[in-house]
């Protein structure tokens, strides 16, 4: 991830020391002054989000990394990029809590990447990847996302992901789309007038209401142009699972063994977790007889699916927090379960 | 010769200041400064969150709102992006020396080549009148009603003197614009502080004892009365460090 943050242009990146994440700081430490960039490691979280309103204002490609507890920390400094439209990329390698938990993975800070987390109506782009080649590669399409739309972005992994190896092929960076002129950059008004970078909106008495409606109309546009899914084996499914991140590959292994066995399962993997891709979910819904929401939390990824359900197929869940994660085994359990129940209703109803 | 016309540094806007207000004199020797160093086009100031947030309306250069407390990081973000660029902050003394003490500490141990200007009023201008960290022992404020320090509030909080044990600083100086020779004084100090930071000499910050009559509930008069009597006697002006 912070290779391809340096190859797609990252020149300033703030952050403080947490596990599961360290390493990515720990590059950049050493990374940064080799590439002409700017490395500091901030006295907090807090600083560290803040430095990035800094340089983002000033018109470089940034970002930080963080893990759950220091991701808290940083939502004030989100709600105000946000609202000041700046374009950043924030990573949290998510470790179970909640409070100072533990380090094993999680996924549970789901809610405070895609529902808000900081204060106002905002939006992050949250993009969940699934093995470390595309961590690589969403880590260089998140920073032409954060430009095009204006927007912080969120790379929401764990602590899995954050720390595992696995070969990666280092691509070069190639914009994905044709960038807009940062004309909001504070570089001093030679030559034109004073901009300024601010939050606040006083006057006129409505102009925070619309500010909100034009962040809305954004947040609506980026919901049509921008939404990434993997579905596998859904087409003839009874069972689909949902899942992001590491835990979807799980479950794909699950998938492949369930299907082994006869059982007819299918996985849908959200790679954006907002926008939310409604469609695969909606199809399945209407095609398999029930659906199976897995992750690494008590429940909050299975809320995003049961609205876009919307009623029109049963969704079980298995899911724990703390540091919890499922095995295929585990995973193929639930599915043969659900498979023998499905068959006694049918029966049932004979 | 004085200055007695509008620098074009300041903008034609009536300031919300109430009268007696500190920020307006500190905000037109500020301004005098970026105006006589001719650095106007390359400089990006800071708003705090605090009576000067709207420091935007009032300044023709470039000017970044910041979350209350951070803009020592943000300015650290900016000033890093763009070395060539000048960078300051301006913030009050809850917004410097309370919620942002950490932001205020790290810029200035990193040695951030950047320009801090705190104005001290001793108290929360903006949320109307609660203590501030440097509210004077004994001080009245809408939250120590009986005098800060009867109720374990403990004593204000002296910047220039705790940043002072910093190896990181470059220049630390405290002021006043409760006289004419103060005001003339504290110009001389913001102008180095500006200075160094052209001269890449590092953190440079100037403290300013300022008026807040609306919140200390005292006329105009009593107010610089207070700031020469009782603030002075409790943060002693002078220069705390220079290694320009
Ligand atoms: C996170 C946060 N906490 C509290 C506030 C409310 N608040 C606004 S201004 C202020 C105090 C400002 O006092 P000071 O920094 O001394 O500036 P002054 O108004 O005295 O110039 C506070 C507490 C806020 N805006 N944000
Ligand atoms: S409340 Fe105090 S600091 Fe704020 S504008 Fe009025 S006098 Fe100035
Ligand atoms: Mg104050």
């Amino acid at each position: 991830m912070a290779e391809a943050a340096v190859q797609a242009g990252c020149r300033f990146f703030a952050g403080y020391p947490i596990t599961p994440q360290n390493e990515v700081p720990e590059y950049m430490s050493k990374r940064m002054p080799q590439v002409g960039g700017v490395f500091v490691q901030a006295e907090s979280e807090i600083a560290a989000i803040n430095m990035i309103f800094g340089a983002s204002a000033a018109g470089a490609r940034c970002m930080t990394s963080s893990s759950s507890p220091g991701v808290s920390l940083k939502q004030e400094g989100i709600s105000y990029i946000a609202a000041a439209e700046l374009p950043c990329l924030i990573a949290n390698m998510q470790r179970g809590g909640p409070g100072l938990g533990n380090i094993r993975a999680s996924q549970a800070d789901y809610f405070q990447a895609v529902k808000g987390g900081g204060h106002g109506d905002y939006r992050l782009i949250v993009l969940a990847p699934a093995s470390l080649q595309e961590l690589y590669n969403l880590t260089m399409n998140a920073f032409d996302w954060a430009d095009y739309y204006r927007n912080p972005v969120m790379i929401l992994g764990d602590g899995i992901l954050g720390q595992m190896a696995e070969p990666v092929e280092i691509l070069p960076y190639e914009p994905i789309l044709e960038l807009p002129e940062k004309d909001f950059v504070l570089d001093g008004c030679k030559g034109r007038k004073p901009r300024v970078v601010k939050t606040l909106i006083l006057k006129p008495a409505d102009g925070l209401i619309a500010h909100n409606e034009h962040l809305q109309e954004k947040y609506k546009r980026i919901e049509s142009e921008l939404s990434l899914c993997e579905e596998y084996q859904t087409t003839d499914a009874e069972i689909v699972i949902a899942a992001y991140g590491i835990t979807a590959r799980i479950a794909k292994g699950a998938v492949r063994m369930a299907r082994a066995k006869g059982i007819a399962a299918g996985l849908i993997r959200p790679i954006t977790l907002w926008p939310f891709p409604n469609e695969p979910f909606i199809s399945a819904a209407k095609t398999a007889s029930q659906m199976l929401v897995v992750e690494m939390s008590h429940g909050q990824f299975i809320e995003d699916v049961k609205l876009a359900v919307n009623g029109q197929c049963p969704v079980e869940f298995l899911g724990k927090g703390g540091g919890w994660y499922p095995t295929e085994e585990i995973i193929l359990e639930k599915i043969e379960s659900m498979a023998a129940a499905s068959a006694t209703a049918v029966k049932g109803k004979l | 010769m004085p200055n007695l016309t509008r620098t074009e540094v300041l903008t034609d806007a009536q300031t919300h200041y109430c009268p007696g207000c500190g920020h307006g004199i500190i905000h037109r020797l500020v301004a005098e400064v970026i105006d006589e160093l001719g650095i106007r086009e390359k400089t990006i100031g800071t708003a705090p969150v605090g009576c000067a947030v709207l420091l935007y309306d009032y300044f023709n250069c470039d000017i970044i709102e910041c979350a209350h407390g951070r803009p020592p990081a943000v300015a650290t973000g900016m000033k890093r992006v763009q070395p060539d660029k000048i960078v300051f902050t301006y913030q009050g003394d809850g917004d410097l020396a309370a919620i942002g003490t950490s932001e205020t500490i790290h810029a200035a141990n990193r040695g951030e080549n950047i320009t801090v200007i705190f104005v001290n009023n001793a108290i929360y201008g903006m949320t109307g009148g609660q203590m501030a960290p440097t509210t004077l022992t004994g001080m009245f404020s809408t939250t120590s009603q009986d005098g800060r320090g009867e109720h374990g509030e403990g004593p204000p909080l002296k910047v220039c003197e705790l940043l002072s044990s910093l190896e990181g600083v470059c220049y630390l100086e405290r002021t006043a614009v409760s006289t004419p020779k103060d005001v003339i004084s504290a110009k001389r100090a913001i102008k180095k502080a500006f200075q160094n930071q052209i001269d890449g000499k590092g953190f440079s910050l100037v403290e300013v004892l300022s008026m807040c009559p609306t919140d200390w509930k005292l006329s105009t008069a009593k107010a610089v009365d207070f700031v020469n009597n009782e603030m002075k006697t409790a943060f002693p002006l002078g220069v705390y460090v220079d290694r320009s």
